[in-house]
């Protein structure tokens, strides 16, 4: 099989290409060069920094690949940081890690794989992909702490049916075993938190200088509709957040609302932050066909799934859940397999 | 493997690194020294010098030795910008290397003005887009003489002597980097007060360039130190580059007659051969005025990163213009500034034929791009 490994430059992907290589595979690696600062260079933070992409050179050569760096940063602006800007500034709170793997890697760089000869995609998450027949499933990584699939849940059979996770199968600590086994430069790396093009600083402060318009100043109001202060702008704001709401108040207060029609920031009581339910978008599902009624539920990346049932469009949770942001992803599973994602469009008290 | 990027650098020529290796280990000496050691590599400094300043028909004292041809560009800009108060602006073509148009940059962030003259749809910048931009204030022009994505030829004398009849005290610069192994040139009849250089272009050692700078032009130097190169670039001498440059240079200049006839044979036959078998595929490189071995050509509707890849796997090294640090393959900036859009210019593909290329491979090669275009198309 001829596969095209999708390197960060982490130890994940550095092993995701040792290991195809070691099954016998012909493996050619590719870093994406998705952001760039003002005068071109490299970001300094998150997955694809310019040591990053020397790391992922070194291991490529170490494992004596053909390894090349694509430009994909028209794609990327285009599918991820407009999105992201335009999220923020109609409230909602966008999750640029998945748009990137929806947009770019899985749709963008997957539809070229015949441009690069290559059978399969092949990229370091988390996650375990299994094949029953024609049909193509997607479960848990081996590692419940590292599991990735959550990220992965808008995949279809098209893009499993291309795709490979071979670290999926091994633990976190297995994973760096390899690395340090083979004499990998990554086996010791730290892992990275943060969002590539926004690095270590808070994301408002990549929002003011990128899409200052962004920023539309409003009120601050309580459930009750009183005003209680004024904001710079909606986009500085996400559901559940509590601190730098610049008002105080003698019990713990959330943003539990944002309507970006008025520009009102809502704050209320923890209880307040409760809902019921979700109403879904864009929703794909993993194993190919629709599913309604019970289903576990996750809506936060390393959030624990709860029990809820889709319901057409919208899923009621069993039990009232706090804080839930539009624009967030929602990934469905039955145990360890997932069945499909969606991304959440407004909330249901 | 069939190596088509010459343009990026070049195999060394036989006897280079032979002419260069006693001065290496042997004769090792620091050429600023006092005794018998660093007299002999001072000699031999000096007479790399000589030879270098008699290929380009200037005196010994006017050849500066640096590190390559971006150190080069950047001594000439920034060194004659440094110099004066009274000049400090920069006209620049369009289709310089990075060497030039990032220094400029640099030079712009500290308060220079920068002009960038416009080229032609064929990739050439002509006086009459330059001259417009001198102003009382501008220090230095610089122009190069061959583009190193396209091939395309800037007539540098009709410049100089265009800027030098209209301001005879601006300053004229030309990176010769990719010109050197095909164009024969004398800094005199050239006009220009600057010229860069680099060894490995024409089959040299990486590491060894130099920048011709005419005798009363004062520079600011980039580089303090001991004072070495008339205190215009310090540090101690690399004897062995200068040796191996000035060797490369005597051999490229004796092959240049040849180099010019069949390497440009090789590569008009190549290009017209992918023009046949693909009859949508767009030269970029100019019609006439333009280098042997260049050749800059687009196949529409195939991604140029894609093609090289490709190209790669089945053993065949070609570009897709000039290469960076990341080896990603940005939008050309030479081909934007000749009109085409980014899409266009992400089609587009380098191919560059050396003094090593022969028929046979160019022919194999050829039969290669076609097979992989039809595929990618």
């Amino acid at each position: 099989m001829k596969a095209l490994v999708a390197m960060s430059g982490g130890v994940d992907s550095s092993v995701a290409a040792a290991l195809m290589k070691d099954a016998g595979h012909e493996v050619v690696g590719v870093t994406l060069k998705l952001w760039s600062g003002p005068n071109g260079e490299a970001p300094t933070a998150g997955c694809c920094t310019v040591s990053d992409a020397e790391d992922a050179r070194r291991v490529a050569a170490q494992l004596d690949i053909p390894y090349y760096v694509l430009d994909y940063s028209d794609e990327f602006k285009g599918g991820v940081v407009d999105r992201f800007v335009t999220d923020y500034a109609s409230g909602r709170t966008p999750n640029p890690c998945i748009e990137c793997n929806r947009t770019v890697k899985f749709d963008r760089l997957l539809n070229r794989l015949d441009d690069f000869d290559s059978d399969v995609l092949v990229t370091g998450h988390h996650a375990r992909s299994k094949q029953n027949g024609e049909a193509w499933t997607l479960h848990r990584g081996e590692d419940a702490a590292k599991d990735q699939s959550y990220v992965l849940s808008m995949l279809t059979q098209r893009e499993l049916s291309r795709t490979r996770f071979p670290v999926g199968e091994l633990t976190k600590p297995q994973v760096r075993n390899v690395a340090a086994g083979m004499g990998l430069r990554t086996a010791r790396k730290p892992e990275s938190m943060d969002i590539c093009f926004v690095g270590q600083r808070d994301y408002r402060g990549f929002l003011s200088e990128h899409a200052p318009g962004v920023f539309n100043p409003g009120e601050v109001v309580d459930t009750a509709g009183n005003t209680i202060g004024e904001h710079e702008g909606i986009a500085g704001f996400t559901i559940g957040q509590r601190r730098g709401l610049g008002v105080a108040m003698g019990e713990p207060r959330f943003v539990v609302r944002i309507d970006q029609a008025s520009s009102t920031v809502v704050l209320g009581s923890r209880d307040e932050l409760g809902v019921g339910g979700v109403e879904l978008e864009q929703v794909t599902w993993t194993t190919g066909e629709g599913h309604s009624g019970l289903v576990m539920a996750q809506y936060r990346a390393h959030g624990d799934p709860v029990a809820a049932t889709i319901e057409g469009g919208r899923l009621v949770f069993d039990e009232r859940q706090s804080a839930i942001a539009p624009g967030q992803t929602v990934a469905f599973y039955d145990r360890d397999m997932v069945l499909g994602g969606a991304l959440i469009a407004s909330t249901v008290s | 493997m069939i190596y088509l990027d010459h343009a990026a650098t070049t195999p060394m020529r036989p006897g280079v690194w032979e002419a260069m290796a006693p001065h290496a280990i042997d004769s090792f000496g620091n050429s600023s020294g006092i005794h018998g050691v660093s007299r002999r590599a001072k000699n031999a400094l000096e007479e790399a010098r000589e030879r270098v300043a008699g290929i380009l028909g200037c005196a010994p004292m006017e050849v500066v030795f640096t590190s390559g041809g971006t150190e080069s560009d950047n001594l000439a800009l920034t060194g004659a910008v440094f110099n004066t108060s009274d000049r400090s602006d920069l006209v620049v073509g369009a289709t310089e290397h990075e060497a030039v148009l990032e220094t400029a940059d640099f030079l712009g962030r500290r308060g220079s003005t920068v002009s960038i003259a416009a080229a032609e749809r064929a990739g050439r910048v002509r006086a009459s887009a330059m001259l417009p931009s001198l102003t009382p204030s501008t220090s230095v022009v610089s122009l190069m003489m061959v583009n190193n994505e396209t091939g395309a030829i800037n007539d540098v004398a009709a410049v100089s002597h265009a800027v030098k009849e209209s301001d005879p005290d601006v300053l004229v610069h030309t990176d010769a980097v990719q010109a050197f192994g095909s164009m024969k040139f004398d800094v005199g009849q050239l006009g220009v007060d600057m010229l860069s250089l680099t060894a490995h272009k024409f089959g040299g050692p990486k590491g060894a360039g130099l920048l011709y700078v005419r005798e009363g032009t004062s520079l600011e130097p980039l580089i303090h130190g001991g004072g070495q190169e008339l205190g215009r670039r310090s540090g101690t001498h690399d004897v062995a580059g200068a040796v191996g440059l000035a060797t490369a240079m005597e051999l490229a200049a004796a092959d240049r007659d040849r180099f010019v006839g069949e390497v440009g044979g090789i590569r008009d036959k190549f290009g017209l051969s992918l023009i046949d078998a693909v009859p949508d595929a767009i030269v970029n490189t100019p019609a006439s005025d333009r280098s042997p071995h260049h050749l800059n050509i687009r196949f529409p509707g195939v991604r140029n990163e894609a093609l090289l890849m490709r190209l790669d796997k089945e053993g065949i090294a070609a570009s897709a213009g000039s290469a960076c640090q990341s080896g990603a393959a940005t939008v050309s900036h030479v081909l934007e500034a000749m009109g085409l859009t980014a899409s266009e210019a992400r089609e587009s593909v380098r191919f560059s034929f050396g003094w090593t290329s022969t028929r046979d491979e160019a022919d194999r090669a050829a039969q290669v791009v076609i097979k992989l275009v039809g595929e990618l198309r």
